[in-house]
């Protein structure tokens, strides 16, 4: 019986990773996983439909993680992709007797341990498989209280899942560690790479420009479209909450790593900047009240004051970033 | 936010689940917070179900009348549109549109057949029915 330590997070991927890293001896927390691979974004693209409705991130695309924080701190991880699902059950299996905890990516709706309501078809859900018994796997899904399990048809189907993001039956797992990570001069480049795409990048809708420009679009949606606007703001709300996001669409997961980054870096000015995303989440966790209100009709529908709740989060997210980049961390 | 402030409305669609949040300590200090459900975030889940439930309610009549084939209310019934049926089973777009007229779809080749029953995890008669009314499946 492989020993695995399972703990909860927010995220699926940073929770993964970090479960992967801690068993193999390296101990990081969620937040610096997930700062350190600079996985903070905001982006809005209207050209890429999500069940009829625009695309809206507050992270980067699924990998990035796994990806940015191997590049960071020049670990190696390995992915194993397949052609027949058969022969990714059977690599699955290999791992697992080997005492081999891997993570995998898999299909939220076919995972058969979500609850009901939760099942929607997104494909790059992250768990962590850590040993079987009998016909079922064992899983440490980091966005679940205790481990769960899923039998042995649940698990491939849901790791060969076609369409968007399809898994391909990836598994993966650190084949390298460094002798001693270099975790506080992986900070400020962390930082910076984040503020930078947050700030600079030269579409307008990324970044804080993004926020802005999706302020714009609530101001100018017709109300005789009303149907659908409600459901973009039920959607805006969904993504920001309700994906693992550790609340106000991983602001506060961000707010937590700068805290912890000023500890490690002994820079108090970091500490401030987490006082001012932790301020920013606020905002964002507003937006979402007011949103859910209009929508349950307990206040009236009004686009202009969500636009400009939108734009006071923007106006607080700049100033944060900002106050990062004059730093001058290195 | 603080850890007193972690929203714990005890959400139907949690099952008794609980969801880890970051926030903040009396000290300041962020640490993990588990919350049982935020009524906001409720409000929307519950909007983009009923959308779904509302499509296939619509997709059930019109399969009585003979207007479309069961597929159309499998679809919506399993959380899908037609882009997402595309991709789950390999076909265009026009390809999953044209299975909706029940002329066709009545005389889908068995290879067609079974790349829904793969997207849907159903047996040919499941896909050729309905599912009697008010069993969970319209959720």
């Amino acid at each position: 019986m492989t020993d695995f330590h399972h703990q909860q997070t927010a995220h699926c991927e940073s929770g993964a990773v970090a479960a992967l890293l801690r068993h193999n001896g390296l101990e990081l927390s969620e937040p610096m996983v997930f700062g350190l691979s600079s996985a903070l974004t905001y982006a809005y693209i209207p050209l890429v439909k999500m069940g009829g409705m625009p695309l809206l991130a507050y992270r980067m695309p699924p990998g990035r993680i796994i990806r940015g924080l191997g590049k960071r701190l020049d670990i190696r991880f390995r992915f194993e992709r397949f052609r027949k699902p058969e022969a990714g059950t059977r690599a699955l299996d290999r791992h697992l007797d080997a005492g081999h905890p891997v993570g995998l990516q898999a299909s939220v709706y076919w995972l058969p341990y979500f609850p009901e309501n939760m099942r929607f078809h997104f494909n790059a859900h992250n768990l962590v498989a850590y040993d079987r018994e009998g016909s079922d796997y064992l899983i440490s899904d980091p966005t679940f209280e205790h481990p769960v399990r899923a039998d042995r048809n649940a698990l491939q189907r849901a790791r060969f899942v076609k369409g968007m993001l399809a898994p391909k039956g990836v598994i993966y797992y650190p084949e390298q560690l460094p002798q001693t990570a270099d975790i506080a001069g992986a900070v400020p480049e962390a930082i910076r790479a984040t503020a930078n795409m947050m700030l600079r990048t030269p579409l307008p809708f990324i970044g804080v420009r993004g926020i802005r420009y999706v302020a714009r679009h609530l101001e100018r949606l017709s109300p005789g479209n009303e149907h659908h606007n409600r459901l973009l703001i039920g959607h805006m709300v969904r993504m920001q909450e309700e994906i693992g996001t550790g609340g106000a669409g991983f602001r506060f997961l961000f707010a937590s790593f700068l805290q912890e980054s000023a500890g490690l870096l002994s820079r108090d000015e970091l500490s401030a900047a987490a006082d001012q995303f932790t301020d920013a989440g606020d905002e964002w966790r507003r937006f979402a009240l007011y949103a859910a209100k209009m929508l349950k009709g307990r206040s009236e529908m009004d686009y202009g004051k969500l636009a400009e709740q939108l734009r006071t989060v923007a106006d607080m997210e700049q100033q944060g970033y900002q106050q990062l980049l004059d730093l001058n961390l290195r | 936010m603080k850890v007193d402030d972690v929203p714990q409305d005890d959400a139907r669609s949690f099952e008794g689940q609980r969801k880890a949040l970051y926030a903040r300590n009396e000290n300041g200090e962020y640490t993990t917070a588990l919350s049982s459900g935020w009524e906001a975030e409720e409000v929307v889940l519950e909007q983009a179900l009923e959308e779904y439930s509302r499509f296939a309610r619509q997709a059930r009549q019109r399969v009585n009348e003979g207007l479309t084939s069961p597929l159309e209310y499998h679809m919506y019934a399993h959380r899908m549109d037609i882009t997402l049926l595309a991709q789950a089973t390999g076909l265009f777009r026009w390809q999953v549109r044209r299975h909706l007229r029940p002329a066709v779809f009545n005389r889908l080749t068995d290879r067609k057949l079974r790349r829904y029953q793969e997207a849907f995890q159903m047996t040919v008669d499941q896909l050729r029915t309905l599912p009697a009314e008010q069993n969970g499946q319209d959720d």
